[in-house]
């Protein structure tokens, strides 16, 4: 035994806080090495993507008249035919149409270049010959090409041809496939859970429904589309790709999500203010839609908004129900058949031009962004509402 | 004062699944009388007085035999509808439990639901008359639109008892309501309670020996879900005929 005259001195402590001091460093360290590959992720991305919000433009004539109109090619100079993109000159025809006034003009212009003279710019590997290199090297010192600001990746819709691809109908899609989604997901699912937590009473069935409704929650979202394949596109014979069908195959997976959600927000609503409302005389819908949804309201409007984000970030079920198919134009109702947002990455990922690298590294960041929105979203409301007592 | 029979419990048996709760309770209740009901923990009290504004129906799984009878009708018929029974029969709890809304809403929201008032000067002056009868006007007349959560515990549980009044009940029943309170809000409330007697019939569930000897005229004494005794309550305190109310009073058991 040493000398120790300190009361407080315990011999296993030293032993003990060492265990803790470990403990730290292990929770600690995991806690670094997820988010290092979080930032690995978005510093990737956002460097891939960096390069696609500059597109090149060259500057030439644009010669407007009949000859044109048939074959767009004599519109622009012989020596251009490779630096101009293959897209911009077969809309000339229809701007003609459209711009009737322009015919027999000629026009000096910035107009979209090819994907070999943009990559090689951007200094990416490109197929360019090297007399064409040579070309193109002069046009930039002699400042009639460089990269400019890239609208078209915002106002376009997909293309083959990589420089004219967009997000915008994605977008478009996107935004109605979800409007959808919560139209439908959101009262069926916050209905349910009412039901489920104020009504029903506790007996064997509603534990099977119970126990049913959270497995759902984990189900492969793949089977969802398989389901959505059979009930809205074969049974009821909706348009396929619609953004109806895929905003209804969402709702499916979102459904049990929002009901799961909802029913924790309505549980964590203390009993007494129920009980307040009855000792007064109110009825249950006085007592549920007074008192009890206004104190859930924030834990119902967060978990379906994460619900929101899981579907738009969802791929497999709309592959399963055609929404991954090639389609350029935006949709204009939730008829027409469209794309979204993650099925846009997924086919751009599987090009083989590698101009799209760029498209697909801009359009996650976009993708990112708007999940981002929705999640600040939810957090402010569920800080804005929230009622202390 | 005539005291007239006001509430009438009549073989009164009650159920939690297999759990008899509640086992043969004889009592009346007089008119503007405090009735206090004194027990140890889990023998009923709150259970029974649950049971007579039909609160204990929203507990899945009981299940209730017997009358109670409130001026001349058996609140437990058929054709008796549990809403109208607690707007006659209100309730305060142990725990203050204010809407989660402003002082003047937590007032005036149920009394605008059954129809007794519109939105207002109507609603005004009911909500001004039921604060004051709750001892409460003073203190809060210039905030009515704060939250009902943001006053104490011992406004809340005022708030909660003018809450009760705004629909005009006949009977109000209290379930240990000062349990949660300091010694002056405590006070308060039981000074108005013998304020309220005028007006009310006034049923009370306490833990509190000295509290149910201060303000109630009647006691009620259970154990194990059996009344076992009940008389003024001068005669149960001074003179009780049961050894085990005994016991208990004088703080041998429970």
């Amino acid at each position: 035994m040493k000398n120790n005259t300190n009361p407080f001195y315990d011999v296993s402590l030293r032993n003990r806080h060492a265990k803790t001091k470990r403990f730290k460093l292990f929770t600690y360290s995991s806690l670094i090495f997820s988010l290092a590959f979080l930032l690995f992720f978005i510093v990737d991305i956002g460097i891939k993507a960096f390069p696609a919000l500059k597109q090149t433009y060259v500057y030439i004539d644009v010669t407007y008249n009949e000859k044109s109109m048939r074959s767009s090619r004599a519109a622009i100079d012989r020596k251009y035919k490779k630096i101009v993109s293959r897209a911009y000159l077969r809309e000339i025809p229809k701007h003609i149409k459209q711009n009737p006034y322009l015919l027999n003009t000629t026009v000096k212009k910035w107009v979209l270049a090819d994907d070999q003279v943009d990559q090689y710019l951007k200094g990416h590997y490109s197929k360019l010959k090297s007399k064409d290199k040579i070309f193109v090297d002069e046009l930039v010192k002699s400042n009639l090409l460089k990269l400019q600001f890239n609208r078209t990746f915002f106002t376009n819709g997909d293309s083959k041809v990589p420089e004219f691809a967009g997000i915008l109908s994605s977008i478009i899609g996107t935004i109605l496939t979800l409007i959808i989604t919560m139209l439908f997901a959101f009262p069926i699912g916050v209905m349910a859970a009412i039901y489920l937590e104020e009504f029903s009473k506790d007996n064997l069935l509603t534990q099977i429904v119970e126990i049913n409704i959270n497995n759902l929650v984990a189900i492969p979202s793949i089977l969802f589309g398989l389901l959505g394949l059979a009930i809205f596109i074969n049974s009821f014979g909706l348009p396929r790709s619609s953004a109806l069908v895929g905003g209804l195959t969402l709702a499916l997976m979102t459904l049990p999500i929002i009901i799961v959600s909802s029913r924790a927000a309505l549980r964590s609503v203390p009993n007494s203010i129920r009980e307040a409302g009855f000792a007064v005389g109110l009825t249950k819908v006085q007592v549920i839609t007074g008192h009890v949804l206004p104190l859930a309201f924030p834990g119902i409007m967060t978990g379906s908004i994460i619900g929101l984000a899981q579907a738009l970030g969802e791929t497999a079920p709309l592959i399963i129900i055609g929404m991954i198919a090639f389609i350029p134009d935006s949709p204009t109702s939730v008829l027409d058949a469209t794309t979204v947002l993650p099925a846009q990455i997924f086919t751009w990922a599987g090009m083989p031009e590698r101009a799209y690298i760029e498209k697909t590294a801009a359009a996650i960041i976009v993708l990112l962004g708007i999940l981002v929105l929705l999640n600040s979203t939810a957090i402010y409301l569920r800080k804005r509402y929230e009622v202390k007592w | 004062m005539v005291k007239n029979i006001k509430v009438q419990v009549k073989n009164l048996n009650l159920w939690y699944k297999d759990n008899h709760a509640l086992k043969d309770i004889n009592l009346e209740f007089k008119s503007n009388t405090i009735t206090a009901i004194v027990g140890p923990s889990g023998c009923g009290k709150s259970t029974f007085l649950r049971s007579i504004n039909r609160m204990n129906e929203l507990i899945d799984n009981s299940n209730t035999s017997g009358k109670i009878v409130v001026d001349d009708k058996n609140i437990y018929d058929n054709d008796v509808d549990e809403v109208a029974v607690r707007k006659r029969i209100g309730m305060v709890f142990q725990q203050p439990n204010p809407f989660p809304k402003s002082i003047y809403d937590n007032v005036s929201y149920a009394p605008i639901k059954h129809g007794i008032t519109t939105k207002g000067i109507e609603c005004d002056d009911l909500v001004e008359k039921s604060l004051k009868s709750s001892a409460l006007w003073d203190e809060v007349k210039n905030k009515l639109r704060e939250p009902g959560t943001s006053l104490s515990g011992g406004q809340q549980q005022r708030l909660c008892i003018a809450r009760t009044i705004a629909v005009s009940p006949d009977i109000i029943l209290m379930d240990e309501p000062t349990s949660a309170l300091d010694p002056i809000s405590t006070e308060k409330i039981e000074s108005l309670m013998l304020e309220l007697k005028k007006d009310y019939t006034i049923i009370i569930v306490t833990h509190n020996m000295q509290q149910a000897a201060r303000i109630s005229d009647y006691t009620a004494f259970f154990d194990q879900g059996e009344m076992i005794e009940f008389g003024k309550t001068d005669t149960i305190f001074i003179n009780p005929k049961e050894k085990r109310t005994e016991d208990y009073i004088t703080g041998r058991f429970g």
